[in-house]
């Protein structure tokens, strides 16, 4: 890619990750939560890699590390799922003080474990429908 | 009553657990077997539970019935919990030595377990959405499933099911959708107060149909069973045991006889279009069982008939019927899934599934032949294992309900059943040796406790009509007659 | 009232569409049309008459607001449907390695 496109990215990328986990962050004020916010923090390493070329980003968070990540946020999110289910005394969801950050409990860390697992997940998606790697395989068949 | 809700976290964490785990060797085989024999043990604890409760409900986070979701398990829950745990259970055992031929056993072992918290999930849930995601969840993991191997067949099949199924739910939203707009609330007690005090409306005719097709593609019904036969027999087979076995009634029938008898209402015209599928779906699978060559593919047919054999039941509606029906659910998941299990160790042992090509396999694999020669003489009704009782209290019911032609059909069905597995027996495991298999060996030893524990149940299972465990039979009819009785029963126990 | 007629009409293009085409990618197209006709009817059904976005805002009070109970079902469903697009893509690239065309007509090596 060009010089031009190279400087650009430079700037954005952290600007489209920051927006990312604001949006996470915000998820029981306004609207978005853990869905929205995971498929934007993916999109800023999409343009990385558009705009430097696979093999930069992949020697820095290749395969193996994304399926790691996503498995570290998906039992995260059972972790705190299963403590506010199982104990529905301790938590409450109604909010005390409201259109503040720290205002629903638990549920915006499991927003933050679903953002996790949603970004990994997809960034692994990506990587082997698109690119075409698949993990090391032995033919034993 | 938080006691349910491990019926979803404990398949979930061990699907990651696996996928976290997955450069150990065996790590993955001995989760997966751990979980789902607690699961097994869980199931059978709920269902005393039931028997001792009632109806056991428990509300997430601690809201309200109709604006929070609520988990409910009655008796017809279950039953069905009881018998797909240990289905799942004992294919797992089976999977520990089979699944050495294909590479990453963990993938395996992740989708299984998201597969069976999926259908976990289906059985306990008491909201219509709620029932939607987890069918999909099921859906989906099976979709994956079928896909596991290399041969270009594999992805045909998959690629068909995924199509078709995907196409099934889209029809179920759309009448979830509807019935929303109609009555405006999610739980399917709420609903089923909505619609009695309404009047009788077109649109829940529209509505009606659509359930029906859509949950009739995943039960495999006769206009919508064309996907089966490719997927169930190039799946491998462990994945075909549980799909056949426990997957297309836990998805299709069980979400069909919940929606339609307990939600909403039924009524004679509904009652005689299940009854009229459900013959057609009998003719049509065992005639075509007949010509084929393959023992995986008739095996597919195979269960297309006995699946209609269970709507039958349903569709005659008397107590006998559904009692009768309900037992040949449970006696299907057993003997259906042992019969693919032993064409699975037939394939290991000689890599041949053609049924023209073997022959005189009994010297050389006598576990399996023992098995699956149970398995065949039960499906087909022979006194006293345990698919004769329930093909009785089936035909009995229609004869005394006064369908005499149907119950005629029903026998001579029943009698060509025993022509294709008495073909399949004396083709593949009487006869002559060909020389070509000298060499083979009887198959590992997990593969054959799995094989010898199926049959035990199947020979034994007569036995559930008898006084310890007729109970538990009755209790999941009782939930089906009672109709829309389910609204007091679920709703009275909250208050 | 016209607006259901026209989600119906969507859905039945994308079934006519996974019905009668012949190229495997025009096949999922149409699921996904299918699809985002469904999730359109389902916020259509929680339109309230002068209605406003479910949101509280700050020193605002908002009394009539749309029924928010759909649009969390469709946040769900969105994902849902994104699942099954992708296992029936890499499906059809793996379709198209070992067969090496995209027309169903050829794809039939299982028979009977």
């Amino acid at each position: 890619m060009s010089l031009i496109v190279k400087t650009i990215t430079r700037f954005t990328v952290g600007l489209v990750l920051v927006y990312g986990i604001f949006i996470t962050l915000q998820g029981h004020v306004s609207p978005g939560g853990g869905f929205a916010g995971g498929i934007i923090i993916t999109l800023a390493f999409i343009q990385l890699m558009l705009a430097f070329g696979q093999d930069e980003v992949l020697r820095k968070l290749n395969q193996e590390k994304g399926l790691l990540l996503a498995g570290i946020g998906a039992i995260l999110f059972l972790v705190i799922a299963s403590r506010i289910f199982l104990k529905p005394q301790q938590h409450s969801f109604v909010a005390e003080k409201h259109f503040q950050l720290l205002s629903a409990g638990f549920l915006s860390l499991s927003e933050i474990a679903i953002a996790l697992m949603v970004a990994a997940g997809l960034f692994v998606i990506f990587l082997t429908l698109v690119l075409l790697i698949e993990e090391e395989e032995k033919e034993k068949k | 009553m938080s006691i349910l809700l491990y019926f979803t976290i404990v398949p979930l964490g061990t699907a990651f657990l696996v996928t976290l785990l997955r450069k150990k060797k065996g790590i993955s085989d001995l989760l997966a077997v751990l979980s789902s024999l607690y699961l097994f043990g869980l199931s059978l604890a709920t269902a005393g539970l039931t028997k001792s409760h009632g109806v056991m409900i428990y509300k997430v986070g601690g809201w309200f019935p109709t604006i929070g979701i609520t988990l409910v398990v009655d008796g017809l829950s279950a039953f069905l919990l009881v018998a797909i745990n240990l289905v799942a259970f004992l294919v797992l055992i089976y999977a520990i030595s089979y699944m050495e031929r294909y590479t990453d056993k963990w993938k395996f072992h992740a989708l299984f377990m998201f597969m069976l918290a999926g259908l976990n999930g289906v059985i306990i849930s008491g909201d219509l959405f709620n029932l939607y995601v987890f069918l999909e969840i099921a859906s989906i993991s099976a979709y994956a499933l079928v896909a596991f191997g290399v041969k270009p067949q594999n992805l045909e099949a998959a690629f068909k099911y995924t199509i078709m199924g995907a196409v099934a739910s889209i029809f179920i939203l759309l009448g979830i959708a509807l019935l929303y707009s109609y009555t405006s609330t999610l739980n399917m007690a709420d609903v089923a107060y909505c619609l009695s005090d309404k009047a009788k409306n077109p649109l829940l005719v529209f509505i009606w149909v659509l359930f029906l097709a859509g949950f009739g593609l995943k039960a495999a019904l006769v206009p919508f069973h064309a996907w089966l036969p490719d997927a169930h027999s190039s799946a491998p087979s462990p994945v075909s045991a549980m799909l056949s076995g426990v997957v297309i009634k836990t998805i299709g029938i069980y979400a069909l006889m919940r929606i339609f008898f307990n939600v909403l209402g039924v009524s004679i015209n509904l009652l005689s279009v299940l009854m009229a599928s459900g013959i057609l779906s009998m003719v049509v699978g065992a005639f075509l069982a007949i010509a084929q060559n393959d023992i995986k593919r008739m095996l597919a047919y195979s269960s297309i008939s006995q699946v209609g054999y269970i709507i039958f039941a349903l569709g005659v509606g008397t107590p006998l019927a559904i009692l009768g029906g309900l037992f040949h659910l449970f006696n299907h998941a057993v003997f259906k899934s042992l019969l693919f299990l032993d064409a699975g160790a037939i394939e290991y042992s000689t890599g041949e599934r053609n049924m023209d090509k073997l022959g005189g396999l009994n010297n050389k694999l006598p576990v399996t032949g023992y098995t699956s020669l149970m398995a065949a003489m039960s499906i087909s009704g022979i006194p006293p294992l345990a698919g004769f009782w329930s093909k009785l209290i089936i035909i009995v019911a229609a004869v005394e309900a006064g369908y005499i032609g149907y119950a005629i059909v029903a026998v001579l069905i029943s009698i060509v059943t025993l022509v294709y597995y008495l073909k399949f027996q004396s083709f593949v495991f009487f006869g002559k040796l060909d020389a070509v298999y000298n060499k083979i060996q009887e198959v590992p030893l997990a593969m054959k406790t799995a094989l010898v524990i199926l049959a035990v149940i199947c020979v034994m299972g007569g036995l559930m009509l008898t006084g310890t465990f007729r109970p538990f039979l009755e209790g999941a009819s009782n939930v089906i007659l009672s109709g829309t009785g389910y609204k007091q029963a679920v709703l009275g126990a909250i208050r | 009232m016209s607006l259901y007629f026209l989600c119906f009409i969507l859905f039945c293009v994308g079934l006519y569409s996974v019905l009668r085409k012949r190229n495997i990618i025009k096949i999922i197209i149409g699921l996904g049309i299918m699809e985002y006709a469904v999730n359109l009817f389902l916020i259509l059904v929680g339109y309230r008459m002068h209605g406003r976005a479910p949101i509280f805002a700050k020193d605002q009070e908002i009394l009539n607001m749309v029924d928010p109970l759909p649009q969390a079902m469709v946040l769900t469903t969105i994902v849902i449907g994104l699942a099954v697009t992708i296992i029936a893509v890499s499906l059809a690239i793996r379709i198209y390695e070992k067969y090496g065309t995209f027309d169903i007509t050829k794809i039939r090596s299982l028979k009977g």
